[in-house]
């Protein structure tokens, strides 16, 4: 286990304290930035009436339903445009075309044709999502070592074999790259979406906050966001830890000490 | 038991005319021989190789192993590569890495680990099982990658520079355990090296390539009595005039 980092655990109670001293400077702007202990107060108002849970379910459901389909699908599909040179060569240019467009301008496309409910939010989500993971496991399959390719040649695998033997594994730690980058963009999927159109939902409950003027508890909902941000991020290591012991002993080995 | 005849292999680069990496190559080798290819840096060694195991096809000439035509990756021939660590699987323990050669033929798990045990032990790596291949040294590693090629049964062994990326004290222990291993296993070898005395030392035959495109110069045949010794063997008189023979002809090639 990792030591904690004290020192940079130290520089985000200087930031906090810092907020707090130039909140308590300017009274006057209180009511749009209220100090840090006065966030910290309204968060436990929040957490104790439930508000926060409720809203922080709804977006977990649809973050959770988006991801996990978003990585069954784009997985699957890496795979497939990996695996096949001429797939590949066929749909790069329509890849690179969709890819840099900011993906949360299909939001009004999707809500034209999935309506604001659920349907919605969860596509977008999905498409969002799908770009860093379809990506890494494009790369992932294609740049397995061909030394290894060979091995598995020598031995006479069966394609289906290659695959699940040889391909996949190999793979694998860069579709996890894919899979974690897509974490945080699933995040800002979900919020944005709610944002747009909702009546529940953590990008909903923010909005509504500050439309009522509950600044600290604004700012109480924001703190939540990152906190489960970190917290869906801080699983994800812990996962990857168990899952790819192997590569991340193996990439330590080639550092020079 | 492998013959090659007049074996060719061109290469297209991306411009101009095709490149010619094997230009006519011939040999034979006998079921239970220890033969080596030496032949000067960029000969092909390695394209020829890989025409024998399968793995490329040949522009023109015919592989013929036990008989067939070699068209695609042969049943009983399996190519050690001199890239160990690129070839071992690293999400793999080192006893996974041995039985990732008996798998998907009907054998129990324990039966395969049990014949997996075996070979680490015939390689010299009993209880390193549970390792990953990472964690081992080197030459360990190269151990692994033959105990998993002899595990397979193979009635070839073709071994692409498997010793040139180790220092030369895990490269004479590695040279005296294959021949052991090929002792007990009689099994059939086919060495390629760019070390002269290496290919002197373990084999009956040495065939010598010219630069590319490589044709097989010289057929030394290499009487020196088995077992043969590290010392004793290097300093016979006889090694020391194959050794003198072959380094003239590949010089001879390089200029």
């Amino acid at each position: 286990m990792r030591k904690l980092p004290w020192l940079g655990l130290l520089v985000v109670v200087v930031c906090l304290a810092a907020w707090e001293a130039a909140a308590r400077s300017r009274p006057d702007l209180a009511v749009h930035f209220p100090p840090a202990s006065a966030v910290l107060r309204a968060l436990g108002g929040i957490v104790w009436s439930g508000d926060l849970l409720a809203h922080a379910l709804a977006s977990l459901r649809r973050f959770a339903e988006g991801y996990v389909l978003a990585s069954v699908l784009a997985v699957g599909a890496g795979l497939v445009l990996g695996l096949s040179r001429r797939l590949h060569t066929l749909v790069e240019p329509l890849i690179e075309l969709l890819r840099p467009m900011p993906s949360v301008a299909i939001i009004p496309v999707a809500i034209l044709f999935l309506g604001i409910g659920d349907q919605m939010k969860i596509a977008v989500t999905v498409y969002a999502c799908s770009w860093p993971i379809l990506l890494n496991t494009i790369d992932g399959v294609r740049s397995v070592d061909r030394v290894l390719v060979a091995t598995a040649a020598t031995f006479r695998l069966s394609p289906w074999q290659r695959f699940w033997k040889v391909m996949l594994p190999a793979a694998s730690p860069q579709i996890v790259t894919g899979l974690r980058v897509s974490l945080a963009i699933a995040l800002v999927l979900v919020t944005t979406s709610e944002m747009v159109v909702s009546n529940d939902g953590l990008g909903y409950y923010v909005l509504d906050l500050q439309r009522s003027f509950q600044m600290a508890e604004m700012y109480a909902a924001v703190v939540a966001l990152g906190l489960i941000g970190y917290g869906l991020n801080r699983l994800f290591v812990v996962l990857d830890g168990r899952v790819m012991g192997w590569y991340h002993g193996a990439t330590r080995r080639e550092e020079i000490p | 038991m492998l013959e090659v005849r007049g074996l060719r292999k061109e290469f297209q680069p991306l411009s101009g005319p095709p490149v010619a990496a094997l230009g006519d190559v011939s040999f034979r080798v006998e079921a239970g021989q220890f033969v080596s290819v030496v032949g000067p840096s960029g000969c092909g060694k390695s394209t020829l190789l890989q025409c024998l195991a399968g793995l490329l096809r040949p522009t023109a000439g015919q592989v013929l192993f036990e008989g067939r035509e070699v068209t695609g990756p042969p049943e009983g021939l399996i190519l050690v590569f001199q890239e160990y660590n690129r070839s071992l699987m690293a999400w793999r323990t080192v006893l996974g890495n041995v039985r990732f050669a008996l798998e998907g033929r009907g054998a129990s798990r324990s039966a395969m680990d049990a014949e997996a045990r075996r070979y680490l032990e015939l390689v010299g790596l009993g209880g390193f099982e549970r390792h990953r291949p990472w964690e081992l040294s080197g030459g360990m590693q190269q151990r692994v990658a033959i105990a998993r090629a002899l595990a397979r049964q193979p009635n070839v062994l073709l071994m692409d520079e498997p010793f040139g990326s180790l220092d030369a004290l895990t490269r004479i222990e590695l040279e005296d355990t294959l021949l052991g291993l090929w002792r007990t296993l009689r099994t059939t070898i086919l060495f390629v090296t760019h070390d002269i005395e290496e290919a002197v030392y373990l084999s009956d035959r040495v065939h010598v390539l010219s630069r590319r495109p490589a044709r097989v110069i010289e057929d030394v045949e290499v009487t020196l009595e088995r077992p043969r010794h590290q010392l004793t063997t290097r300093e016979d008189p006889r090694f020391i005039k194959h050794r003198h023979r072959i380094f003239e002809l590949i010089s001879r090639e390089m200029t």
